[in-house]
């Protein structure tokens, strides 16, 4: 961990039980804010095929990826059953004045 | 010890097996495959950019099995089921012993009639190596003819502009993806394919197929005649219920199941792409599904059942088909729709709400770039689950989020 804060958008920028893609330098993650309000970030990828995950819907602390439906903890990262069987790293989230900033 | 013995080992099969073991189930398992290769993914075959088309991709390590205690046969098939006896006959010559059965035999490509399978220029897609064999005849210059305007037909079609191939589609009816798809989103994916130079002529009739060393001629009813250097025929599957026929289960476009998937014999059960079922939501209307995503959801099901749980079926029919960037999504089945709402996202895509006379949501069809569709079509799908009668004005109005028909 690099501790290194990069800013990804405004708080407002992400509804609540939703998700947002965010790229950076060649790199894609999945910025996430809860229903009860809380940010997190994974990577943006699948693990089953590369499917960006910010296409995908979030049920309460659920991201279901677009494509063949493989299911994760966003909080966690913890892959919840076929066909996923490889969890998403996660990433430090924080937010400041009114701005989310992850840690990659 | 309690023996549960599968017999198919493609995503259906794999999949019962491995639930099997995740549910808890602590007896032996016997996994029974025809082709030589261990479980692998069918949907990348006929689809020109994803992994798993040259090099397999595998539903687990191969060794995963083992690990798990399930007993993996590949390259053998079962020559004889006897329900009353519980007994299985392998083309090995041994005969095991089962309490509990499944039919995971799922469906081959249909032959084109008077045409042998294995024929020199004339193929069908259903296994890795057909897929194998296809690819290596899909090089620049060749001409390839697709006998059949259905997903099979149409994924591969992309696939041989991708790799440069020149092609024609011959579909029968007036239109592709007759079955399933409603012509307004048939038209984006037929327009996409005539600016890809995919040449799509529909309400033909073939007469006759000949072929030579070098290639195959097809005649048509209106005297054309097609060249080709590769005929690649995908007019359908057909679900593999022989066995189970000289086994003396019920036949019923496919093994017939109830809605915990259990056939007319004890103990035997059947899923996936093999067997018919009652879908509740549509009125217990009996059902056989092609696609990657019912095996799977079947194949989890039926392993419950197998240990007793009594989970009956209650998914709704999805599935999805990717071609060049374009990818379709369709959940439901629209049959009886009177209403067709159409939702407009950003980029051209769009989705299709299909109501019936009650207002109720029957089906959802999107096609969009990417999975521009696919959260609308999951949000359409849980509707269609919950039996919902959404406001029209809403489904429309793509400022109106989905998600918030939901909770109302």
């Amino acid at each position: 961990m690099s501790g290194n804060w990069i800013e990804v958008c405004a708080v407002e920028d992400i509804d609540e039980e939703d998700v947002m893609r965010f790229d950076h330098q060649g790199r894609t993650f999945a910025v996430y804010r809860s229903p009860d309000d809380e940010f997190f970030a994974t990577d943006g990828l699948c693990t089953h095929e590369h499917v960006h995950l910010a296409d995908g819907l979030v049920m309460d602390e659920i991201i279901e990826c677009p494509k063949h439906n493989g299911r994760f903890n966003y909080k966690t990262g913890q892959a919840k059953g076929a066909p996923v069987c490889v969890n998403l790293s996660t990433y430090p989230v924080k937010v400041e004045d009114g701005a989310v900033f992850i840690s990659i | 010890m309690t023996h549960f013995v599968i017999i198919g080992a493609g995503e259906c099969g794999a999949r019962a097996a491995f639930a099997l073991r995740e549910k808890g189930f602590d007896g032996k398992i016997t996994l029974i495959g025809s082709e030589a290769l261990a479980p692998y993914e069918r949907p990348p075959l006929s689809k020109a950019t994803e992994e798993g088309a040259v090099e397999p991709k595998f539903i687990a390590e191969p060794e995963k099995y083992a690990a798990v205690g399930i007993s993996l046969l590949t390259g053998v098939t079962v020559q004889d089921v006897d329900p009353g006896a519980k007994a299985v006959a392998l083309s090995d010559g041994r005969t095991i012993a089962y309490d509990k059965l499944l039919f995971a035999t799922g469906a081959r490509a249909r032959a084109f009639p008077g045409i042998a399978e294995d024929s020199k220029h004339i193929r069908l897609l259903r296994t890795h190596a057909d897929a194998v064999a296809l690819r290596k005849a899909m090089v620049p210059g060749k001409h390839i003819v697709i006998i059949g305007g259905g997903f099979v037909g149409l994924e591969l079609a992309a696939t041989a502009r991708a790799l440069g191939t020149d092609v024609t589609v011959l579909e029968g009816l007036e239109r592709v993806l007759k079955r399933g798809v409603p012509e307004e989103v048939a038209g984006v994916i037929c327009e996409r394919h005539s600016l890809e130079g995919v040449d799509i002529r529909c309400g033909v009739a073939i007469t006759a197929i000949t072929e030579d060393d070098e290639r195959a001629t097809i005649q048509l009813a209106d005297g054309d005649i097609v060249e080709a250097n590769l005929v690649l025929v995908g007019i359908g599957a057909t679900p593999n219920t022989e066995l189970a026929a000289r086994a003396g289960l019920q036949i019923d476009n496919g093994i017939a199941v109830d809605e915990f998937l259990r056939t007319s014999a004890p103990d035997v059960y059947a899923a996936g792409d093999c067997c018919s079922f009652p879908l509740a939501i549509y009125g217990g209307r009996r059902v056989r599904r092609e696609s990657w995503r019912n095996a799977q959801e079947q194949g989890a099901l039926v392993a419950a059942n197998m240990m007793g749980l009594g989970e009956a079926v209650s998914a709704v029919p999805w599935f999805w088909s990717d071609q060049y960037d374009v990818t379709l999504q369709i959940a439901g089945l629209a049959e009886g729709a009177v209403q067709h709402l159409r939702r407009d996202l950003s980029d051209g895509a769009f989705i299709l709400f299909h109501l019936d006379r009650a207002g109720r949501l029957l089906a959802a069809s999107g096609i969009g770039r990417g999975n521009a569709v696919a959260r609308d079509i999951r949000l359409a799908e849980m509707l269609i689950a919950a039996r919902a009668h959404p406001d029209p004005a809403a489904l429309v109005a793509s400022s109106v989020k989905l998600k918030s028909l939901l909770a109302a």
